[in-house]
């Protein structure tokens, strides 16, 4: 059995230092996307503990046959943010939400000493283009399906898929090698 | 299958994305068991989208400033349920214990007051009692002033008599209705066993008329007695005499005597 696996079966027997573990691998992931979708670094630091918090308590739902962990607890994080600025309240204080992409987010990030990648991130976003920069957030960040980003992007659903693919293959050849 | 083919389809980034069916992430699971390759593939999608994501966060978090919130396995998720509807059924609940609070307060002040009432009624009563009799009393009074000032009165004082001088009576007679009022202020109360008898006089020869023995002088208040007397009398005496009355005075005993003063 895999090393994640073991882990995600202790965290589902409600093991705090499998949940931990977790937490460092993912915990800064949640907390961009989070941040990427409310725009507020204190609404996305709580929504971030509320995701945790959300996956703790319904950890039992989840199933490796149904995908990747990860892709559970993004799938936690984006309905969590996005269920936030659907919010009365947080309509009300954010009426102009900027338009930012990751990518802007990222590049204007003087924050990322916590990770060695930072450089290989930054380079990049910086020669990503416009497309990739697109279909990565809303696929990834926002959480749209191939058919919602083929009809935002205007492009056809197989070429949504193929670009995505280019697109992943750039970011994993800047920063896994 | 051509393994190749499938990773350059592009379906594990929607995979890793969570954007296939639930169908087909069944089918991609099974595959990734049967194809190591695979399972690399995705791998490497997942660390890259990670660390993108991550570069995202402004900050991190430290994983110990919210542990305290995962409380104690599943019992936080009893906890956390109710507390949705906590603020709406707490006020509830202060809302009921207030009105019934609320309710026993009013009860309790309805009795007092009933109780109040009762006293006050009970009061009331008493005092209309003393009201009627206050004026029954002097009623009375304002007849027997009225009838000593009747013109066709007769005034017969009565003195006392040897040993007894210190006492005194007064005789009212009116001839017309054949009435006296004996104002008997002046005698002691009688003794245990002994009661006070008036006497109607003729004087020539002396013949005494007994008018009757007066049984409640002791008990009452202002010692004026209505007595009928048709005799033609010349005087009045009062004897002390043994209770229920003797046939003729004893004069041993005669306390006070008035003659009546004829009218010119």
């Amino acid at each position: 059995m895999a090393e994640l696996d073991m882990l995600v079966q202790q965290f589902q027997n409600k093991n705090e230092i499998a949940f931990k573990k977790l937490y460092t691998m993912y915990g800064n992931s949640i907390h961009g996307v989070v941040y990427n979708i409310v725009k507020d670094s204190d609404i996305a630091d709580e929504l971030m503990q509320d995701v945790f918090i959300k996956a703790w308590h319904k950890s039992d739902t989840y199933s490796s046959k149904k995908g990747r962990f990860f892709t559970w607890i993004l799938n936690i994080a984006r309905n969590t943010a996005i269920d936030k600025t659907r919010s009365k309240a947080f309509k009300q204080s954010k009426q102009n939400l900027n338009a930012d992409f990751f990518v802007d987010i990222i590049e204007s990030n003087d924050n990322l000493d916590s990770s060695t990648d930072a450089i290989g991130i930054k380079k990049f976003v910086k020669n990503l283009g416009q497309k990739c920069k697109e279909v990565i957030e809303l696929l990834y960040f926002k959480g749209f399906t191939q058919k919602e980003a083929s009809e935002e992007l205007k492009m056809p659903i197989g070429t949504v898929k193929t670009r995505n693919r280019n697109c992943i293959k750039q970011l994993r050849d800047t920063v896994l090698n | 299958m051509d393994i190749n083919a499938y990773i350059e389809s592009g379906t594990l980034e929607l995979y890793v994305a969570g954007q296939l069916s639930e169908e087909e992430n069944q089918e991609v699971y099974e595959l990734l068991q049967k194809h190591p390759e695979l399972l690399q593939e995705v791998l490497e999608i997942e660390a890259a989208v990670v660390k993108l994501t991550a570069a995202v966060s402004p900050h991190s978090i430290n994983f110990d400033s919210f542990k305290g919130q995962l409380g104690g396995a599943d019992t936080k998720v009893v906890d956390l349920k109710p507390t949705k509807p906590g603020w709406i059924s707490y006020t509830g609940w202060a809302a009921s214990i207030l009105l019934a609070g609320g309710l026993l307060w009013t009860l309790n002040n309805k009795t007092d007051l009933e109780n109040q009432l009762q006293t006050a009624e009970t009061e009331n009563q008493y005092l209309e009692i003393q009201i009627e009799d206050a004026r029954t009393d002097l009623a009375v009074t304002k007849n027997l002033l009225d009838a000593i000032r009747d013109k066709d009165i007769l005034a017969v004082p009565l003195g006392g008599q040897g040993d007894y001088a210190s006492t005194y009576a007064k005789v009212y007679w009116n001839k017309e209705d054949n009435t006296i009022y004996l104002d008997a202020e002046g005698l002691p109360n009688a003794p245990e066993g002994k009661v006070w008898q008036v006497w109607s006089l003729t004087l020539n020869p002396l013949t005494p008329t007994s008018l009757g023995t007066i049984d409640d002088f002791n008990s009452d208040d202002n010692k004026i007695f209505t007595i009928a007397n048709a005799n033609e009398s010349q005087a009045f005496g009062i004897t002390l005499e043994p209770a229920g009355g003797s046939e003729s005075p004893t004069m041993e005993q005669l306390y006070t005597l008035g003659i009546v003063q004829t009218a010119p």
